[in-house]
């Protein structure tokens, strides 16, 4: 089945374009004026979502393909969250027993 | 925006919701768009999960370590003869790949309108930015391996683990970027040359070929967030 071009008027491409260059600019700002904590943090994800999000939406074209290609290729990564948030309890449980049973001072060190 | 698709034989194919349905249950094909753009989403899908593994990898490496972590805008710091400014190089970096994806997205769109002269100098400047990331990404490597000395075991400046994860990710995406380089100029030589118009007009191709292009610069997106940044 031939597909006709996806022909969308130049000028979105330009905007989003100059508004990854805001939000680049944007993130760097986070480091470059050091933020801390929360913040650092929130205003990081923040941006990248941004980023993506119109990466994928405008320039692949995503905003206009059918809700099937849409649902195939956008629900699998949220098992990556999944993934991310077992991490995350392993880490914090492997650094944690580490600093407890491990190096000079260990509080519950078997090494005397 | 959208109209209504349509089948080969004139049926209309439901929108929204039911058309989920309707387009997972068909009895020929599931998308309604070329093959070509399918298996790339789907090989973008796998790659997603591929970069996602090592994020989360060197996330829980990150965590875990009880040496301190050392701190990227220090380690990514360059001086022009003044004070250090912290991520410049990677600023600069993030400048060209996302200049980078601008190109790729008007090519698609000069693709489409059949202007192959445009199409191929905008494929072309997209391949040269390319080219510049991964030349930054190499001297930016050579500085931490030469003067740093950084290894994927050890480095002076903190945790042992953090030349392993920065070496790993980075030259995973390095590798992308520069599959991706040759990838366009392959294509951008081929549409200048007229090879997609023997082949009946159709520049899907150089789509297919943004979609990857895009990819990269996704991945690149977390890569900064993530390493550089956090």
């Amino acid at each position: 089945m031939a597909q006709e071009g996806q022909q969308h008027p130049l000028s979105i491409y330009f905007w989003i374009w100059g508004l990854l260059f805001v939000f680049s600019f944007f993130s760097y700002m986070v480091d470059y004026l050091n933020f801390q904590g929360g913040l650092r943090w929130g205003l990081i994800l923040l941006f990248m979502f941004l980023k993506a999000g119109f990466i994928v939406a405008i320039f692949m074209h995503m905003k206009w393909e059918r809700l099937a290609l849409k649902v195939a290729i956008l629900a699998p990564p949220v098992a990556l969250l999944v993934l991310v948030w077992l991490m995350a309890i392993e880490a914090d449980y492997t650094f944690l027993t580490r600093i407890t049973f491990f190096g000079e001072g260990a509080p519950l060190s078997v090494h005397h | 925006m959208s109209e209504a698709a349509m089948t080969e034989t004139g049926g209309v194919i439901p929108e929204g919701d039911p058309g989920v349905v309707a387009d997972f249950s068909a009895d020929k094909q599931t998308f309604h768009v070329p093959w070509g753009k399918a298996m790339m989403w789907i090989f973008l899908l796998s790659d997603t999960f591929i970069f996602g593994s090592f994020l989360t990898g060197y996330m829980k490496i990150r965590m875990s370590v009880t040496d301190a972590w050392p701190l990227p805008s220090e380690v990514f710091a360059l001086s022009f003869g003044g004070d250090p400014i912290p991520l410049i190089l990677i600023a600069i970096m993030t400048f060209v790949l996302i200049s980078s994806s601008g190109t790729m997205a008007m090519a698609v769109n000069m693709g489409y309108r059949k202007d192959r002269n445009k199409t191929f100098w905008l494929m072309f400047a997209t391949a040269v930015f390319g080219a510049m990331f991964v030349s930054m990404q190499a001297f930016e490597w050579t500085k931490l391996i030469v003067d740093e000395g950084v290894r994927p075991w050890y480095n002076p400046m903190g945790a042992a683990q953090f030349g392993a994860t920065f070496f790993m990710i980075t030259g995973f995406h390095g590798l992308h970027v520069s599959a991706g380089v040759i990838y366009l100029l392959v294509i951008a030589f081929r549409v200048k040359g007229g090879y997609y118009e023997k082949r009946g007009g159709n520049y899907e191709i150089v789509e297919i070929a943004g979609l990857y292009w895009h990819f990269v610069d996704l991945v690149w997106v977390f890569i900064f967030a993530f390493f550089y940044l956090w």
